[in-house]
């Protein structure tokens, strides 16, 4: 008897390997929609509009210099400390928007998974898009500010190296979303872990060379516990391909590039499992 | 040609709550299925009776569901409340995957388990249109190639621009619906959506997916406790009970099937009215609503209904009545007739003894709905016996033959068949 052909089967469960990646592309257009929809929607009935995402970033930066060059009077590597901050907020801003809002993905949506089918990876990765729109317009700030320093007479050098930003974006954006879905996924049933996230990663920016440059760290058991950190190549070569100062360690940064792949690996694995069946827990 | 099959179909859920008491359970489900083991839980699962208490955590909300659907078929699905409806629409929507068992099917799914899902209370209608329609799978030059279709269908033109927080409730739903039923998919799964909008809206909706079977060759799924909606428009139906298939079959025959299961159960409990009702004079005894001899609370208006009373008379009584009304509940009094009104020569007194009255009301008189029965007993322009509290309730749950043509309800409270004429 000839088989008949089948567009879909649901079954009970999926091989373990099965990440519809072509599934999402065709899906593009709600992507996008997603996109614009959280643009458009978050500001809504509010004077500043766009403008509170420089109000943010500026304001914590003004902070910053405060406590820790004014008071604490850590080291900003010879920049200008607005500077210097901005620019590290700015990156690192990018990856905790990423990661504390894809972290919830499940438990923030379930009200619409419930109702409709659609790849659930739709939703973090338009998080992680949208959170880029914002990026954008943050560094829009960043170099504002740098045209002004660069008016006064600073010394900052725009080199070739800024081609290496889109790059790490993308690598930011990579460890956001993997570590976001991993957590995701665990925390549908057991929500022990999201009390976790949005401290953690407070804390976790006090791990990174956010506030401090690599260069002031000269206990040797510190810099390996900072250097285990994925992300302190990122923030570190991302002030150096700015601003020209900072490190730029390439054998560093393919530790960190594995790091993503392992852990975007896990994360759609761990995803694909869930997304099944998490509304029964959720 | 079957474009949907679904196969011994079963989903297990667990009640409860989740927190320390769930996480062993888990650990033994994982130590298990690592060991090549099937899962303990499945074993334990109960049938899915939310009336009883159960001894188990574990319930099968469908169990070995299986059914098939041809191309262009509405296939309506009914039972009770917690019977499995949803869950087996969620399957086939997959928000949920189902415990064991397999669904195949041919084409595109779009499921409307809830409408203007999506919707962004801060956007405008337009927005809106195009954010649903997304979620819903459509490509955006689906939609726009639609668009103005969908505008005209959902008749809010006006608000087009107005973000949807604004809307009534209403015209939320207008537009949501008008977008789904603009879907290209092959297979529409809806779930109750008709319970709101307006009787002229609804009526577009059923039309709509009477439509998009019939022309276009699409199958509808649909969830539904309007008995007469379903014998409308579908072509087959599943009644499911306790997550089992119950009957599956031609829509006409499913409706029967359900209404006669339905009323079964509802006239085992037995409600009666308050029969300490006495005086010196006279003593009530019983009151019923039957059909052919069929005492009952709820009925299928296809056979004509009798009230019988049974009652003592203590006394010779001169210019004593006996009689009734009939409320349609929360409305107003449709009937009052006692028998002196319907007997041809006046009665002029009454015998001690028991006695029984019978009363016949026509086959159609009553529409679907809840009515009470207040019977009244009294001496003529002298004094009633009784005070408003000797009630019954019987429900008329499906009409007789006759508005057929009609999918909604009409307005008013009886509808006895009428004879017409023209010249």
């Amino acid at each position: 008897m000839q088989e008949e052909h089948w567009d879909l089967v649901i079954k009970p469960k999926s091989n373990l390997l099965d990440i519809n990646l072509r599934e999402v592309w065709q899906y593009r257009d709600l992507l996008w929609m997603f996109i614009k929809r959280d643009f458009a929607a978050q500001y809504k009935q509010t004077l500043l509009g766009p403008l509170w995402h420089f109000i943010q970033p500026l304001f914590t930066t003004l902070i910053f210099v405060v406590v820790f060059s004014k008071i604490a009077a850590i080291s900003t590597d010879g920049l200008p400390p607005l500077l210097f901050y901005l620019s590290g907020i700015t990156i690192w801003n990018y990856f905790s928007s990423c990661l504390v809002s894809t972290s919830n993905t499940f438990v923030a949506n379930a009200y619409i998974f419930g109702k409709v089918y659609f790849p659930r990876l739709v939703m973090p990765i338009s998080v992680v898009l949208s959170n880029m729109v914002k990026f954008g317009i943050q560094f829009l700030l960043l170099m504002v500010v740098m045209l002004w320093y660069a008016f006064k007479g600073s010394p900052i050098h725009i080199g070739t190296t800024v081609l290496f930003i889109p790059i790490l974006l993308l690598m930011m954006a990579g460890m956001g979303l993997g570590l976001g879905i991993i957590i995701s996924s665990l925390t549908t049933k057991y929500r022990d872990f999201t009390v976790l996230v949005t401290f953690g990663v407070q804390l976790l920016m006090y791990a990174t060379p956010v506030v401090y440059p690599m260069s002031v760290v000269e206990n040797a058991q510190l810099k390996f516990w900072l250097s285990i950190n994925p992300l302190t190549p990122m923030v570190e070569a991302f002030r150096y391909a700015l601003l020209g100062v900072g490190t730029f360690d390439s054998i560093q940064l393919l530790y960190s590039g594995i790091f993503i792949v392992v852990v975007l690996l896990l994360g759609l694995l761990l995803f694909g499992k869930v997304e099944k069946t998490f509304m029964d827990t959720v | 040609m079957s474009v949907i099959k679904v196969e011994n179909l079963s989903k297990l859920y667990r009640l409860g709550q989740v927190g320390t008491g769930s996480i062993f359970h888990d650990v033994n489900r994982w130590w298990h299925t690592v060991r090549g083991m099937d899962d303990p839980y499945q074993r334990v699962g109960e049938v899915n009776d939310r009336t009883q208490k159960g001894s188990s955590d574990y319930v099968w909300a469908l169990r070995d569901i299986n059914f098939e659907v041809k191309q262009g078929e509405v296939l309506g699905i009914i039972g009770r409340n917690g019977a499995g409806k949803s869950t087996l629409l969620k399957i086939l929507s997959r928000t949920t995957a189902p415990t064991t068992g397999s669904i195949k099917v041919k084409g595109r799914i779009a499921s409307l388990l809830e409408v203007g899902t999506g919707f962004h209370p801060e956007l405008s209608g337009r927005d809106n249109i195009f954010m649903n329609g997304t979620i819903l799978g459509m490509t955006r030059a689906e939609i726009k190639s639609k668009f103005d279709e969908i505008v005209q269908f959902a008749g809010v033109e006006r608000y087009l621009d107005t973000p949807v927080k604004r809307y009534s409730s209403g015209m939320y739903v207008r537009l949501a619906f008008a977008v789904a039923a603009h879907l290209e998919s092959e297979i529409l799964i809806v779930d109750e959506v008709l319970a709101v909008g307006d009787i002229e809206f609804q009526k577009k909706c059923l039309g709509k997916m009477k439509d998009v079977s019939e022309k276009q060759g699409r199958t509808v799924l649909f969830v539904s406790h309007n008995m007469n909606v379903i014998g409308n428009i579908s072509d087959k139906v599943i009644i499911i009970d306790d997550g089992r298939t119950y009957f599956f079959g031609d829509a006409e025959n499913g409706v029967d099937q359900y209404l006669k299961k339905t009323i079964a159960n509802i006239n085992n409990v037995k409600e009666s009215i308050n029969l300490s009702f006495q005086t010196n004079e006279f003593a009530l005894q019983s009151v019923v609503v039957c059909q052919k001899n069929t005492e009952g609370f709820d009925f299928i208006n296809d056979l004509p209904l009798s009230i019988k009373l049974k009652y003592e008379i203590k006394s010779r009584l001169i210019g004593f009545r006996i009689g009734f009304d009939v409320y349609e509940n929360k409305s107003s009094m449709v009937l009052f007739r006692s028998f002196h009104d319907d007997l041809i020569e006046e009665i002029n007194y009454i015998e001690p003894g028991v006695y029984n009255s019978s009363v016949e009301l026509p086959i159609d008189y009553f529409k679907e709905g809840s009515y009470s029965l207040n019977i009244i007993v009294g001496i003529h322009n002298h004094k009633w016996f009784t005070k408003d509290d000797l009630k019954l309730s019987f429900n008329v749950v499906k009409a007789a033959n006759h508005n057929k043509t009609y999918a909604d309800t009409r307005p008013g409270v009886i509808s006895p068949v009428l004879k017409w004429s023209q010249h």
